[in-house]
């Protein structure tokens, strides 16, 4: 599934991240690679973004961001 | 013997305490600018210690070193170019895996790294224990515990700091990254193509060129070919050869791939190194966020903020700009009272101290907004702003943050264009800049009482409102259209970091608060000084004017003619003459300041350009007016209480009634109103374009997008309202 799709307090594993050249790498570079766990903090009110946790801290990303992101649960 | 000059630079993420430890440091030596030809902001200081003179640069914080944003880049060319002594890399002790990131790519670099792990304390309460001597052993590099907001370890940092440029660089710091095989081969190929062609031009550390050629750095692919010639299309042709090798074996980018590896080797150190006690510890930042970022209460609460942070800057600065207001008018007093009569006294009074004056008076209201700004993002609030305002915000097609800028606008654009600051991307900063002054300030509002009081009665406040929202919705479209055109591009991903919340420093607010009010005050002076000036000159001069009248001997004829009634007249009858005649007076003294504004050369330039203000239905007076507004937008009113003959003092409605009697219908009133809503930004506003977008180019296109959107709007206003009522 993708990471877009997930529920609050949910832990999936990263299958594969997708998208683009910079964004892309961006993501990878802040630690969220394949393999990786997630655990999904919050949506914001508007829901969009997304708080996760990873690595030990907290990040957001935009939802159009976390579905590029193959995640298993 | 002159003590020896050490360049120290600090490089790290954001939120890691980074600035702490520069402050820590430098203490108040500082000296804040930019770096050449970006708006990123470049802080040095000069400390003695041990007697050595050491040079302390701030590098921008990031989270890496790829060069994809200005951060990046200038923080990388400066390690590169400028070869500091001593690279510090901050790395925020609870975050370390991540903070490694960074720390890897700087060991490649090859510059003298020293690792300072920030936060000791913290990490430690979350129960994680770092075996420092096991990290410094396994990448080479040496490591300090500090605490900066305890102010601890510093002595250490900087004694570690000397002792690593004074020790044989080539001994020390021989251990990398190690890739896997295919790519460790792939280097070495690269680095023999680039070796056999042309040893010795690089610059740079060969190794790392040879990652960064495969990583497809843009950066590092055209400088060797600026460096290699003509023969720079084979090397890269070779090295291009490399890298679609590396892309068939692992199916994806040589990047991607180094990027996962160097996460690989540093899951390896942390196996090593680090040590956590599984207790789980109450997260008291978790907690914070559960209401902050509340489904329901979160944004109530955010509105709150921003209220609070409105109220401070604006209502409890309205004292101390009372009292400088008031200070400055008893300056300029006294020195009407001490100075002869003559011209320098003029220009000293109206010009440079009225000018000087228009500044100074926004300080308070500065030194309040960047106090809030700086308490908003040291506690680590700025980024939860972000994270609620983002969905709104990127219907605009810009970042979260935009929001404060773009709300502040509506008190003062000054500080709103000055706290853009605090967005990351360049073009989104630039983007907030541009679209800001359409937020309508609050010097716009006297305009728009005075003409909407004089033409639309009980519907004043409703008009005021649609001038208001017209801001905001062409703000808007302004926003989507130089989205989608000349700041296109993505816009920077929102892979945000929502810090822990900590507890502010006194100290790292303060200097945070005066660095940007002393930038304000430099630069904004010399502006607004020049701009001040100029008008003066141009009301002021020709000196002699020839009148249509003798106002002198008008004035005397009609206080001859009262004072021959007053003779005959009793006490009661005196004074109501005396009033009348004080009345007389004023009104002959009016006109004759009319006639004067109407004869300089600024009335005259008025004359000149009213052919363009008259599709829109403004006359030369409304048009003088409006080139004074220029330096600032409430000058409008008192200009035109010169030009219409309208005595303020006594009546206020008294400039409503000259402008209604002079002909102004209200769909000409409602036109200038859409002009001064969007005509070019005040001096003081262009000043901080101009310095905060790094480039004429942008005031110089916020001046012309402004006023033609402003001709363009109150066109349509006057000619189709005139169409809509005949």
């Amino acid at each position: 599934m993708l990471l877009s799709e997930m529920k609050e307090k949910q832990t999936a594993t990263v299958v594969r991240v997708g998208g683009n050249g910079a964004i892309r790498r961006r993501i990878l570079e802040m630690g969220i690679l394949k393999g990786t766990k997630i655990y999904v903090e919050k949506y914001a009110p508007l829901k969009d973004p997304v708080e996760l946790i990873v690595k030990g801290y907290h990040v957001s990303l935009r939802v159009e961001e976390a579905a590029q992101i193959t995640v298993e649960i | 013997m002159t003590p020896k000059q050490l360049t120290i630079a600090l490089a790290g993420n954001p939120n890691s305490g980074k600035t702490t430890i520069f402050n820590n440091l430098t203490g108040t030596r500082q000296k804040v600018g930019n770096w050449p030809g970006v708006t990123v902001e470049k802080k040095e200081g000069n400390v003695k210690h041990a007697g050595y003179d050491l040079k302390i640069v701030d590098l921008p914080g990031t989270y890496s070193l790829t060069p994809f944003s200005i951060e990046e880049i200038v923080a990388r060319d400066y390690i590169l170019e400028e070869r500091p002594d001593v690279v510090i890399d901050i790395i925020d002790a609870s975050n370390l895996e991540r903070s490694l990131y960074l720390a890897t790519q700087l060991r490649e670099i090859d510059c003298s790294v020293l690792f300072a792990l920030n936060m000791a304390d913290v990490a430690r309460s979350r129960g994680l224990k770092i075996d420092d001597r096991k990290l410094s052993e396994l990448l080479a590099v040496p490591v300090v515990f500090t605490v900066g907001n305890k102010n601890k370890g510093m002595e250490t940092l900087l004694e570690q700091a000397i002792a690593l440029a004074e020790s044989d660089r080539s001994a020390v710091q021989k251990r990398k990254v190690k890739y896997s095989k295919d790519i460790e081969d792939a280097i070495s190929k690269v680095e023999k193509i680039i070796g056999n062609h042309n040893a010795g031009v690089i610059p740079y550390n060969i190794r790392w060129t040879a990652i960064k050629l495969l990583e497809n750095d843009k950066i590092v692919t055209s400088r060797i070919l600026e460096k290699t010639g003509n023969i720079g299309e084979k090397i890269l042709e070779d090295i291009d050869n490399q890298r679609n090798f590396l892309i068939d074996r692992f199916d994806d980018d040589p990047e991607i791939v180094m990027t996962d590896e160097r996460y690989g080797f540093i899951a390896g150190i942390i196996m090593e190194v680090l040590a956590s006690s599984t207790k789980q510890r109450v997260d008291i930042s978790r907690n914070i966020d559960l209401v902050l970022t509340n489904r329901f209460v979160g944004f109530p609460i955010f509105i709150f903020f921003i209220w609070a942070m409105f109220q401070l800057t604006f209502s409890l600065g309205a004292y101390p700009m009372n009292w400088i207001d008031s200070g400055i008018k008893l300056l300029s007093s006294f020195l009407a009272q001490a100075l002869p009569n003559n011209i320098f006294k003029d220009f000293l009074i109206q010009g440079v101290i009225a000018g000087v004056g228009s500044v100074i008076i926004f300080l308070p209201n500065i030194l309040i907004l960047f106090f809030c700004i700086a308490l908003f993002e040291d506690t680590g609030y700025m980024a939860r702003a972000a994270f609620l305002m983002d969905k709104i915000m990127h219907l605009i097609g810009l970042h979260g943050k935009s929001f404060i800028p773009m709300l502040m606008g509506f008190g003062c654009n000054v500080p709103a264009i000055m706290a853009s600051r605090t967005l990351e991307s360049e073009k989104d900063r630039t983007l907030t800049i541009l679209i800001t002054p359409f937020m309508s300030c609050s010097a716009r509002l006297p305009v728009y009482i005075i003409l909407a009081g004089a033409f639309f009665g009980a519907k004043a406040g409703t008009v005021i409102f649609c001038i208001y929202l017209l801001g905001i919705v062409l703000s808007i479209i302004t926003g989507r259209l130089f989205r989608s055109t000349l700041l296109r591009g993505a816009d920077a991903p929102f892979v945000m970091e929502l810090p822990p919340y900590r507890i502010p420093m006194i100290k790292s607010l303060m200097i945070h608060m005066w660095d940007r009010s002393k930038i304000f005050l430099k630069k904004m002076g010399g502006y607004i000084l020049i701009g001040s000036i100029v008008v003066w000159t141009l009301s002021a001069f020709p000196l002699h004017i020839s009148y249509s009248k003798d106002y002198a001997s008008e004035i005397e004829q009609v206080q001859r003619s009262y004072h021959a009634q007053m003779i005959a007249a009793t006490d009661a009858e005196k004074s109501v003459l005396q009033q009348k005649m004080d009345l007389a007076v004023d009104r002959i003294i009016r006109s004759q300041a009319a006639e004067r504004a109407e004869k300089s050369y600024m009335g005259r330039i008025g004359k000149i350009i009213e052919p363009v203000f008259a599709p829109i239905g403004i006359d030369w007076r409304g048009s003088v007016a409006l080139l004074t507004g220029f330096v600032a937008k409430e000058i409008v009113v008192s200009t035109m209480g010169i030009l219409y003959a309208a005595d303020q003092k006594k009546d206020s409605k008294a400039l409503e009634n000259a402008l209604v009697s002079s002909g102004m219908t209200s769909i000409a009133a409602l036109a200038m109103m859409v002009f001064v809503l969007l005509y070019m930004p005040c001096l003081a506003t262009l000043s901080a374009i101009r310095r905060e977008t790094a480039s004429l180019k942008w005031m110089i296109f916020s001046i012309s997008y402004s006023t033609m959107l402003a001709w363009i709007m109150a066109f349509l206003v006057y000619q189709g309202g005139n169409i809509i009522g005949a």
